[in-house]
């Protein structure tokens, strides 16, 4: 009893150090700062990755579709929160788009400038996240049916075809066709994309916790035995498809927020990638492993290695060879050595609280000396 | 005369050109221990597997507490290629997935152990709950469920110390020895809350100690749940032991069925699976 105590004690801890810091870098940094746009990013790759984890590491399912449900939850975002007097501006091509209004304007009409803003962007942002879900549901019909790699391969090309469509000019008038859709409302410091990702895992770590995670844990153990104990198969498998989805349309709302400006153009398949390549650096099955290697994924790419394409890097001077693009390189070197001495990544599929567990030598000596 | 519980009824499962059961037809009573035992590859598991729903028959059907669950006919390609009989009787088709069987009060066990293997051993028999829990997703998440799951958790713990594993709880699943994963398989099939326990091959690679455990263990699990108990095992002295009838299957085809005593008797089933002792 007194270690769950002391591992709640210890989560809380740390997660309160941690939105202290936060909270401090906003204060004294402008939101310019590399420091906040890592943290910014960091987050939002936070919430996809453990949104992704969710179905490939607790439910076993191989999906790569992540990038085609963040288009979805993005476009939703910007759409919706372009400001009406912008609109004329962004949808130059199109006569100003066929939207006439902007949800956060609709709300900052009756609930007062700041406080309907936020309602209005934090509604998009939900917006996105269900029309994910939906989207989700509808190809899960077809696609859930087929296994590992298979499912992989008709989520990949989901995702590709969703980002094809956006780009289209008949939905021009929606979509802004493959111009860019700016201008829209977005949270410049760091804290609320802290807080505001921070929550949505909450819930997803909830989820995991509940009844139906464990069944979400079974299923990847060993579907023929989960469906024998009277698991759903086809149910369980929808239901984490779903929610997963709508927590990347989320994430990707959050994510066009950062960016300030978006077009279907980076949603590639890169993006599931680099989303793929941080839940298994992190390790499959670990939330507070996404997190992490969310973090350091960042702090690397965006921040640490930026040095190598200037020419300058930790006061070598050699644009000879730190030229553009060297930065991937090292990146790539370094991601080799992680998965090369951390088969399952940096946690295994532990989590936070489980750090203070007592490793397994200490435990057997422990043993022995009995 | 006791409730009718499971029958199958001219079941027939084709494999391509193979018939691996062939017209099985059987009854279990309430409260009865049926072994079904045969040489290896007689179909013993497929007929297992077409009753839990795993394999739909090609043709025939099976009932359950007196109502019809599964039903088939041959169909497609099945209809050139079957080799069955009672081809015509039936025309409907009942094919529920597996988990709707357990739901229906139906838990089986596996000849090779499939436990969840990241799980511990609570948690293997608290997610066997699952199909018996009334919480939907929302209410799980945000925890508006927590009288079902302390319930839940306290039959749970209950069931362990029946079965023996309550001191090894927090144990992974995979760390036990042989002899107890198989306890816990029972568990976690008893936890999904059947009236029809089906065991296949329970006792198999168990030392004959561990055997006799297992054989009072399966008659006081019956007595304390009300059980009826539908087996597959090739230890005679557990069959003949526990068993109220048996079942004898050979190349996918019933040859015998009665007692204990009439069984061991019976000519056929001596050629065909028991043999004769060396010395006789």
């Amino acid at each position: 009893m007194t270690m769950t105590k002391k591992k709640t004690i210890f989560t809380a801890a740390v997660l309160a150090v941690l939105l202290a810091v936060c909270i401090v870098v906003d204060m004294l940094l402008p939101s310019y700062h590399i420091a906040v746009v890592v943290i910014k990013k960091a987050t939002v790759y936070s919430l996809v990755a453990v949104s992704m984890n969710l179905l490939n590491g607790f439910t076993g399912l191989f999906s790569l579709g992540q990038a085609g449900f963040m288009l979805l939850g993005a476009y939703a975002y910007a759409v919706l929160t372009i400001p009406v007097d912008k609109r004329a501006g962004v949808y130059q091509y199109f006569n100003g788009g066929a939207l006439k209004f902007s949800v956060p304007e609709i709300f900052a009409g009756f609930l007062g400038d700041r406080v309907g803003t936020t309602v209005g962007m934090l509604l998009a942002l939900l917006v996105g996240g269900i029309l994910a879900a939906l989207m989700a549901y509808l190809i899960g019909l077809p696609v859930l049916r087929l296994k590992s790699d298979y499912l992989a391969i008709a989520t990949l090309g989901f995702a590709e075809i969703l980002r094809a469509f956006f780009q289209w000019n008949a939905l021009g008038p929606i979509t802004n066709g493959s111009n860019l859709l700016k201008s829209y409302p977005a949270f410049s410091h760091a804290t609320p994309y802290v807080v505001l990702a921070g929550l949505m895992i909450a819930v997803i770590l909830l989820l995991i916790n509940s009844t139906y995670g464990r069944a979400f844990k079974a299923i990847r153990d060993d579907e023929v035995a989960a469906e024998a104990m009277g698991i759903n198969l086809a149910h369980h498998k929808r239901m984490a498809f779903i929610i997963s989805s709508f927590f990347a349309g989320i994430g990707g709302g959050m994510l066009a927020m950062y960016m300030g400006a978006i077009a279907a153009a980076p949603f590639k398949s890169a993006l599931t990638y680099e989303i793929l390549l941080i839940v298994v650096i992190g390790g499959i099955g670990s939330i507070t492993g996404s997190i992490l290697a969310s973090f350091l994924y960042i702090f690397f790419s965006e921040w640490l290695l930026r040095g190598l394409d200037a020419g300058k890097f930790l006061g070598i001077n050699a644009p000879a060879i730190f030229k553009n693009g060297f930065r991937m390189v090292v990146l790539s070197v370094i991601i080799m050595v992680i998965v090369l001495f951390f088969r399952k990544g940096i946690m295994g599929d532990k989590e936070l609280p489980d750090l203070l567990d007592r490793r397994p030598k200490q435990r057997k000596k422990e043993a022995a000396g009995k | 005369m006791s409730k009718n519980v499971l029958k199958v009824e001219n079941a027939t499962m084709q494999f391509g050109g193979v018939v691996a059961v062939d017209n099985l037809n059987l009854e279990i009573n309430e409260g009865e221990i049926v072994a079904l035992i045969g040489p290896n590859g007689a179909g013993k598991t497929t007929a297992f597997n077409v009753v839990t729903g795993v394999y739909q028959p090609t043709n025939g059907a099976v009932w359950f507490n007196g109502e019809k669950i599964i039903e088939n006919h041959p169909q497609g390609k099945m209809k050139k290629l079957y080799k069955g009989q009672h081809d015509g009787e039936y025309t409907g088709v009942l094919a529920p997935t597996p988990d709707k069987i357990t739901k229906l009060g139906m838990a089986r066990t596996f000849q090779n152990i499939r436990l969840w293997k990241s799980q511990t051993v609570f948690n293997n028999v608290l997610i066997a709950k699952h199909c018996r829990t009334t919480s939907n997703v929302f209410s799980a998440t945000f925890r508006m469920n927590r009288k079902e799951e302390a319930a839940q958790r306290a039959h749970v713990e209950e069931l362990l110390k029946i079965v023996g594993l309550y001191d090894v709880k927090d144990e992974l699943a995979t760390s036990l020895p042989y002899g107890k994963q198989r306890r816990l398989e029972i568990a976690r099939a008893l936890a999904a809350e059947p009236q029809l326990l089906l065991l296949d091959e329970p006792a198999a690679g168990m030392n004959p100690q561990e055997t006799d455990e297992l054989t009072a263990f399966i008659g006081e699990i019956r007595d304390k749940f009300n059980l009826t108990v539908f087996l597959i095992e090739h230890h005679m002295n557990l069959v003949m032991g526990i068993s109220d009838r048996i079942y004898v299957l050979d190349f996918g085809k019933l040859i015998a069925e009665g007692t204990p005593a009439e069984i061991q008797n019976n000519q056929r089933v001596i050629d065909a699976y028991l043999g004769v002792a060396d010395d006789a």
